[in-house]
C-alpha cells in the first residue's frame, strides 16, 4: 500500500526534487498565523538552494523572515497577489533585482492554468490530512475553512506537498482538495497560529464615519434597482464594507427578499444572513473567522469552491460575473474613478488587488467605500500613484459627504437623484475634499521599478517605483 | 428653523468629530462648549468650534451650546458662534423669560459690535423645575427665540427622580412643553435619550416623542442619528394615506361638498391639516438612508 508520508520538511524538499532556479507556491489561507512558508524556506536555504520564484497568494506580516531569504539569494523572484507588512516595505524599498510581479485573485488561477507560471512544487498547509492525502481546511486546529486559492496549484503544481499537523486515520467525509493531487504529505508540529489565521469574531465598526458610508451605501444599493429576489451580493471586512452589509439586511428582512448568493471573504456576518434565510447559499473562497469555518462545515448551502470558480477570466464563467453589486474600498480613487489599493499615500506597497479588480469587473454595480478624507489626505486625486483597478469597471464611489457616479453609468445617477441621494461628480467631491484638507505634497519617486501590476486578463497596467 | 428631526450633539474640544459633524446625518449639529468641555479647555474648545464654522462651513445648520449665564464663558462663547456664522445658540439652564431677554441683549450687541448682517436664532434649553413651569412665557419671551428643548438629566437629578428608558417621569414636563410651544407657535425638541447602547429603548423613546408631538429630538451619539430620523419622518404609508385624503378634500371641494369620507373615516379640516402636516414634513425629508 503506498505511504505518502516523509518524515521531515527536508526530506520533503529532497524527495520533491527542490532545486535552484524552481518555482514553488503557497496559499494565503493560514494567513498571518502562517507558519508553512517560513519554514519551507528555512530548510530550502539550509540545504543551499538559490533563486527560487516565490508564487504565493498573498504575503503576510508573519512572513518577515524572506527579507533575509531575499537578501541571500534563496528567493530572487515574488508573484503574489497582494503583501503587507515588512517584506512589502522593503519591496518598495528596492530589495528585489526583479520587480514583483502583482496579479489578482482571478489572474493567478488564470496564469497557474494557462501555463504562463509553471509551478514545480505547491506547498499546501492542510489543516487535516487523511491516510490517502485527501485534504480539509475545514478540520484540525488550524483549520480555516476554504482551501480556494490552493486548488489550481494543487492541480497544475507538477509535486505537490501536503504540508499537515493534523494527520487522521480515518477518510474524510468532506475534502477540498483529494488526494490524487498530493505527491507527498509531511508533517509540522504546527502549520498556523489559529489567532492570526482568523480572528475569533469579526466586530462591527462603531466609527460614525464608516456607519454614515455605509448608510449612504446602502440607500444607493436600494436605489439601483438591483436589490430584488436573487440579488448576488460581495462584500469585504472592513468597517465601511461590513456595516453595509447589517444595512443590507435590515432592507432585506423589511422588503421580504431573498437574495441568490453570497460571495468572497466570509465573515459571521455573511453566514447569519445565510442561517436567517436572506440568501440561497454562500460561495466561500476564503473564511475570515470562525464562524465562516464553522458554517462551511456544516452548512451544505456554503459552499467551498475554488480561485478559478471564484473570479479567473479563463474559466466559461466565473462567481464574480454573476454579482449584482459588490463593496470595495480604496486607498486612492482618480477622477476617472480607477483604484489603487496597492500603495499608501507615501507610495510604500500596502497591499494588492486580491479579488479587487475581479469583482469589479465581473459585478453589475461596483461600489467604492472610502471616506472622502484619510489622516487629513483627500482620497480622491488627479491621478492614481498605482492603478489596481481600471474606472471603466467602477461606478460609484460613496464617501460620507456625498456619492459620485461614474459618468458612463447615466442611468445609476438618474435613480440616485431620483432617490433624493446626495450625487455630486467626482471633481466636486475632490475640490470638496482639498478645500478641507488642501492639496498634499506629491510623492517622489525613484526610476527604480518594483513592482508590475497586472490585470486579471494578463495584460500589464501598471508598475510601482520605489519612492525617493 | 426647518428639518429639526435629529440635533446631534457634537463635544466642542474634538476635532475629528467636528470636522465630520456635517456628514452623520444628523438635520442640525450642536457644537457643545458647556457639559462636554473641561473647564481647562473652554478657550481651546471655543476657538475650535469658530475655526470648523468659519472653515469647514459644516453642510447641516450648526447650533453653539453656550456655557450657562452664571459663568463667565457665555459671552465669549456667543462671539464665537457670530463670528463663525452659526444658526442657532442653544442656551442652557433657562429657567425665565429674563434669562432670554438677557441673553439675547448680548446677542443683539455682540451682532452690532461685529456688523453681522446674519441674525442667530435662539433655543432654549429647560433642565429645572422652574423653567418646565414657566415654560410658556419662555416660549413667548422673543421673536428670536425659535424652540425649546428639554434637557431631562438636570431635571430628573433636581427632581430626585429615577431617569428611565421609558420615561414616565419626565412625561408631565414632556407635555408641558409641547403644549407650550405649540400655543407660542415655535419648535418643540426633546431631551436626549441617555442609554447608548440601547438601540431598542431609543427606537421606542423615539417614536413616543414623536407621537406626543415633539418635531425633533437631540441625540448624544451618532449611532443615535438614524432611528431618531425615522421615527420623526412619515412612513410611507403615511404619506400614501395623506395623499388619499388630499385627493378626496380637492374634490369635495370642487363639487361643493363640505364633508366627505375615506376609508369610513369623515375628513373634516383637522384630518386635512393632519395630512397636510405629513405631507410637509415627507417633502422636508431627504431619503433617510442619507441619515
Amino acid at each position: 500500500m503506498r505511504d505518502k508520508l516523509l518524515p521531515d520538511m527536508a526530506t520533503a524538499l529532497r524527495e520533491a526534487g527542490l532545486a535552484d532556479g524552481m518555482t514553488i507556491s503557497f496559499h494565503h489561507h493560514m494567513r498571518n498565523g502562517d507558519h508553512v512558508l517560513n519554514a519551507v524556506l528555512a530548510e530550502a536555504a539550509k540545504q543551499g538552494v538559490k533563486n527560487l520564484t516565490l508564487l504565493s497568494s498573498s504575503i503576510f506580516p508573519v512572513h518577515a523572515p524572506l527579507i533575509e531569504h531575499i537578501k541571500n539569494g534563496v528567493v530572487t523572484e515574488l508573484d503574489t497577489n497582494y503583501m503587507s507588512g515588512p517584506v512589502a516595505a522593503a519591496v518598495s524599498r528596492g530589495l528585489l533585482e526583479k520587480p514583483v510581479m502583482f496579479r489578482s485573485h482571478g489572474g493567478r488561477p488564470r496564469a497557474i492554468r494557462e501555463g504562463s507560471r509553471v509551478i514545480d512544487i505547491a506547498f499546501v498547509a492542510a489543516p487535516t490530512v487523511d491516510p490517502m492525502g485527501n485534504i480539509s481546511g475545514s478540520l484540525g486546529p488550524a483549520a480555516c475553512g476554504s482551501l480556494g486559492y490552493a486548488v489550481p496549484d494543487a492541480e497544475c503544481a507538477k509535486t505537490v506537498i501536503a504540508v499537515t499537523d493534523n494527520l487522521i486515520d480515518t477518510t474524510l467525509e468532506s475534502v477540498s482538495i483529494p488526494h490524487d493531487r498530493v505527491t507527498h504529505v509531511v508533517k509540522m508540529d504546527s502549520i498556523g497560529d489559529p489567532k492570526g489565521i482568523v480572528s475569533g469574531s469579526t466586530s462591527m465598526t462603531r466609527d460614525p464615519v464608516a456607519l454614515a458610508i455605509a448608510r449612504k451605501a446602502q440607500a444607493a444599493i436600494r436605489a439601483s434597482g438591483l436589490l430584488k429576489d436573487g440579488f448576488n451580493f460581495q462584500t469585504g471586512a472592513g468597517g465601511a464594507s461590513l456595516a453595509t452589509a447589517q444595512y443590507l439586511r435590515e432592507d432585506m428582512i423589511r422588503m421580504k427578499l431573498k437574495g441568490g448568493f453570497l460571495l468572497g471573504g466570509i465573515t459571521k456576518y455573511l453566514v447569519d444572513m445565510l442561517e436567517e434565510g436572506l440568501f440561497d447559499s454562500i460561495y466561500d473562497v476564503q473564511c475570515f473567522d470562525l464562524a465562516a469555518v464553522e458554517s462551511i462545515r456544516k452548512n451544505a448551502a456554503h459552499h467551498e469552491i475554488s480561485a478559478d470558480t471564484y473570479a479567473s477570466p479563463r474559466q466559461k464563467s466565473c462567481c464574480v460575473d454573476f454579482l449584482d453589486t459588490v463593496l470595495l474600498g480604496a486607498s486612492e480613487i482618480d477622477v476617472n474613478f480607477n483604484v489603487n489599493v496597492h500603495t499608501d499615500s507615501n507610495g510604500m506597497i500596502i497591499g494588492g488587488s486580491g479579488g479587487h479588480n475581479d469583482a469589479a469587473a465581473g459585478a453589475a454595480m461596483t461600489i467604492i467605500v472610502a471616506p472622502l478624507i484619510r489622516a487629513r489626505l483627500p482620497i480622491v486625486v488627479d491621478r492614481c500613484t498605482t492603478i489596481t483597478t481600471p474606472g471603466n469597471t467602477v461606478d460609484v464611489l460613496v464617501t460620507e459627504r456625498g456619492i459620485a457616479v461614474n459618468p458612463a453609468r447615466p442611468d445609476l445617477a438618474d435613480r440616485f437623484r431620483d432617490a433624493k441621494l446626495d450625487v455630486y461628480s467626482i471633481e466636486e467631491l475632490r475640490a470638496m475634499a482639498l478645500k478641507i484638507a488642501g492639496e498634499p505634497r506629491k510623492v517622489e519617486f525613484t526610476d527604480r521599478i518594483v513592482g508590475t501590476v497586472e490585470y486579471r486578463d494578463g495584460t500589464i497596467i501598471d508598475s510601482l517605483r520605489a519612492p525617493a | 428653523m426647518n428639518r429639526c428631526r435629529t440635533m446631534l450633539f457634537m463635544p466642542g474640544n474634538n476635532p475629528g468629530m467636528l470636522a465630520s459633524a456635517g456628514s452623520l446625518g444628523a438635520d442640525i449639529v450642536i457644537f457643545d462648549l458647556e457639559d462636554a468641555v473641561a473647564q481647562a479647555e473652554k478657550d481651546t474648545a471655543r476657538i475650535l468650534v469658530r475655526n470648523t464654522l468659519t472653515y469647514l462651513k459644516p453642510a447641516t445648520e450648526v447650533t453653539v451650546r453656550i456655557n450657562a449665564l452664571d459663568t463667565p464663558y457665555w459671552k465669549d462663547d456667543i462671539d464665537a458662534a457670530i463670528q463663525g456664522g452659526a444658526e442657532y445658540i442653544l442656551a442652557p439652564k433657562c429657567a425665565q423669560a429674563s434669562d432670554v431677554h438677557t441673553l439675547m441683549g448680548a446677542i443683539e450687541e455682540a451682532e452690532a459690535r461685529t456688523g453681522t448682517t446674519k441674525k442667530l436664532l435662539l433655543i432654549a434649553l429647560i433642565e429645572s423645575a422652574l423653567g418646565v413651569e414657566n415654560a410658556f412665557a419662555l416660549a413667548t419671551s422673543h421673536p428670536r427665540l425659535t424652540g425649546i428643548l428639554l434637557g431631562a438629566e438636570d431635571l430628573t437629578a433636581e427632581l430626585g427622580a429615577k431617569r428611565t428608558a421609558v420615561g414616565q417621569e419626565i412625561l408631565y414636563a414632556r407635555s408641558r412643553i409641547v403644549m407650550a410651544c405649540r400655543a407660542a407657535g415655535i419648535k418643540a425638541l426633546d431631551t436626549p435619550f441617555p442609554f447608548v447602547t440601547d438601540l431598542e429603548g431609543l427606537a421606542a423613546d423615539a417614536a413616543f416623542s414623536a407621537q406626543l408631538g415633539f418635531d425633533g429630538k437631540a441625540v448624544i451619539s451618532p449611532h443615535h442619528v438614524h432611528a431618531v430620523n425615522e421615527a420623526f419622518s412619515p412612513t410611507a404609508e403615511q404619506v400614501r394615506w395623506a395623499e388619499r385624503v388630499m385627493v378626496v378634500a380637492r374634490r369635495a371641494k370642487e363639487e361643493g361638498k363640505g364633508a366627505v369620507s375615506l376609508d369610513g373615516m369623515m375628513i373634516d379640516l383637522p384630518i386635512i391639516k393632519r395630512a397636510e402636516r405629513i405631507l410637509s414634513r415627507a417633502a422636508d425629508t431627504t431619503e433617510t438612508c442619507n441619515a
